[in-house]
């Protein structure tokens, strides 16, 4: 039990329960190859942290995670830096947009209410997504089940849209507004629940944009530390709400967690994986719904002006 | 609004002397509450009645109401010039010692403190949202819960203790030492308590404020650095 005095939060924390949270969610995102980070804010705010800061010192901590895995993913050759860039083109705008939804809602009262929404939805499509798939593969049922179904990027209206760019390192030739639009709503959820993101880039990138695998873990990383950077700077100066402190503690754990983690992925088998984070999505979904279905034990808050509480 | 006004007659300021163990505390990197010792001396019998205030700021109440099945945000009322921090210590039982209209007049007690809203409520929605500011002051520790007990050592010498907990707010806390005497204050004194972080947390914190854009570059270089050295460090084993 040692206490830590948060300067941000402003209030004592027990520094290994951070540790252990940055760990064990470190350990989670390199085991399965995608960012847990969702996990980590909510968790932060049961804690007594004010979600502002809570989110915005998560983005702080994701600079380090994803600046880590980019080098890693960029010795191998696994980036398509023309494709990360105009991903980042529109996270970019996506994440300043979000940094200012969410600072106008948090000072109105429902900042609370808007991060549980997008946590509830996302987690909750995404971890059903991931279940049905993990499931399907385990029963190895793949085969008999696809139908033959016209992949999104390859319908006649998403073909016709204009500025058309080739992406040789994806071997694509497609609109540039896809990934704009993308990066865009990536960003925009980026900054409203304090992660990367790459929970829902990843699966856009393939099933949206038709990218090969090999280069989507590397892409999505490199365009993460630019939005979650932007996130951070942005939230720092429009809302006071970056802890570097909280930050700094998470990152030498979290870091620490993800490089075990990442050597124990070898070792497990993808689909068992997949359906263990697909669970924990869902758990932490089902959790923030309970939340609002559940009457309060107190209907009353109180936040002093001025401050982000 | 912190100056009590004495309508009594004669009153006689050395009949009381009070000071405290320390005029400051200092929020560091390690902090998780504290106490502060009050103590004094009368020369006349009577009752002490301590009274600690933190910087006034203004507080929004809101209330959740069901809404589709879900419980979200919805009333609000904003409190104006609400002491941040409330607490009270006496010699005896306050009601035992001090007259209703003389709690009144000085604002002793949470029940007699003037709460200034925005905006006009009735009766009922005004003691609603009043009850539910105190309560959640109580439970973040920030308003008395309990009446603190002073304590006497002989006659004249007199002594509390006033807990902190570890997210009193920052600033300027008077302190109103009150000599009681036949249901009336008869000797009062002002002492001011500064709350302030100190130290490397103080620096953070003015740093974010003070230098917001230099503040949050600082928080990707280390981000940056943080996640290289971890890449640079893991690789090698």
């Amino acid at each position: 039990m040692v206490q830590i005095y948060l300067p941000i939060a402003e209030l004592s924390v027990d520094v290994f329960v951070l540790l252990i949270l940055g760990w064990f969610v470190g350990f989670i995102s390199g085991i399965s190859g995608i960012g847990a980070s969702f996990l980590m804010t909510p968790t932060l705010i049961f804690l007594g942290i004010p979600s502002p800061v809570a989110v915005a010192s998560q983005a702080n901590q994701v600079v380090a995670t994803s600046i880590s895995g980019t080098l890693a993913q960029w010795s191998r050759g696994n980036i398509d830096f023309k494709m990360g860039g105009i991903l980042l083109l529109g996270g970019l705008a996506g994440s300043s947009f979000g940094v200012w939804l969410f600072g106008f809602l948090a000072r109105i009262g429902q900042g609370d209410l808007v991060v549980a929404i997008s946590y509830i939805m996302c987690l909750g499509w995404i971890g059903l997504l991931m279940l049905w798939e993990s499931l399907r593969s385990v029963f190895k049922k793949l085969q008999a089940s696809a139908k033959v179904k016209i992949p999104f990027y390859q319908r006649a209206w998403v073909q016709g849209l204009p500025f058309k760019r080739n992406f040789p390192r994806s071997n694509l030739y497609i609109s540039l507004w896809l990934p704009i639009v993308i990066g865009f709503g990536v960003g925009v959820l980026s900054a409203i629940m304090g992660v990367g993101g790459s929970f829902l880039l990843v699966p856009a990138m393939i099933y949206l944009l038709g990218m090969p695998v090999t280069v989507v873990v590397g892409t999505s990383l490199f365009q993460m530390v630019f939005v979650t950077a932007n996130v951070t700077l942005q939230q720092a100066i429009q809302n006071n709400s970056v802890d570097i402190l909280l930050a700094l503690i998470l990152m030498i754990s979290g870091v620490a967690g993800t490089q075990w983690g990442t050597k124990m992925s070898g070792k497990v088998r993808g689909e068992y994986v997949r359906f263990v984070f697909a669970l924990l999505m869902l758990g932490v979904c089902v959790g923030l719904i309970n939340e609002f279905l559940v009457e309060p034990s107190s209907v009353y808050s109180i936040r002093t002006v001025g401050e982000l509480r | 609004m912190w100056l009590l006004t004495l309508s009594v007659a004669g009153v006689r300021a050395d009949t009381l002397i009070a000071d405290l163990s320390n005029r400051f505390i200092a929020i560091t990197t390690g902090f998780s509450g504290t106490d502060l010792l009050v103590f004094g001396a009368i020369d006349v019998p009577g009752d002490i009645v301590v009274i600690v205030q933190g910087p006034p700021t203004d507080v929004v109440v809101r209330r959740k109401e069901r809404i589709a099945g879900f419980w979200v945000n919805r009333a609000n009322v904003t409190f104006k010039n609400i002491p941040s921090f409330y607490a009270i210590a006496a010699s005896k039982p306050i009601e035992d010692i001090l007259a209703p209209e003389i709690q009144q007049q000085l604002n002793i007690g949470l029940e007699y403190l003037p709460m200034k809203t925005d905006v006009t409520l009735t009766p009922s929605e005004t003691k609603e949202f009043r009850e539910a500011l105190i309560v959640n002051k109580r439970l973040q520790q920030l308003y008395y819960s309990n009446i603190l007990r002073v304590n006497f050592m002989g006659r004249e010498l007199f002594r509390t203790n006033i807990s902190f907990p570890s997210n009193v707010p920052t600033g300027d806390y008077l302190l109103d030492i009150m000599l009681v005497r036949d249901k009336n204050v008869v000797s009062a004194q002002q002492t001011p308590l500064s709350v302030t972080k100190t130290g490397f947390g103080a620096e953070i914190y003015d740093f974010a404020h003070q230098n917001a854009l230099l503040y949050g570059l600082a928080a990707i270089v280390l981000g940056l650095f943080g996640g290289w050295a971890g890449y640079v460090f893991f690789r090698r084993r």
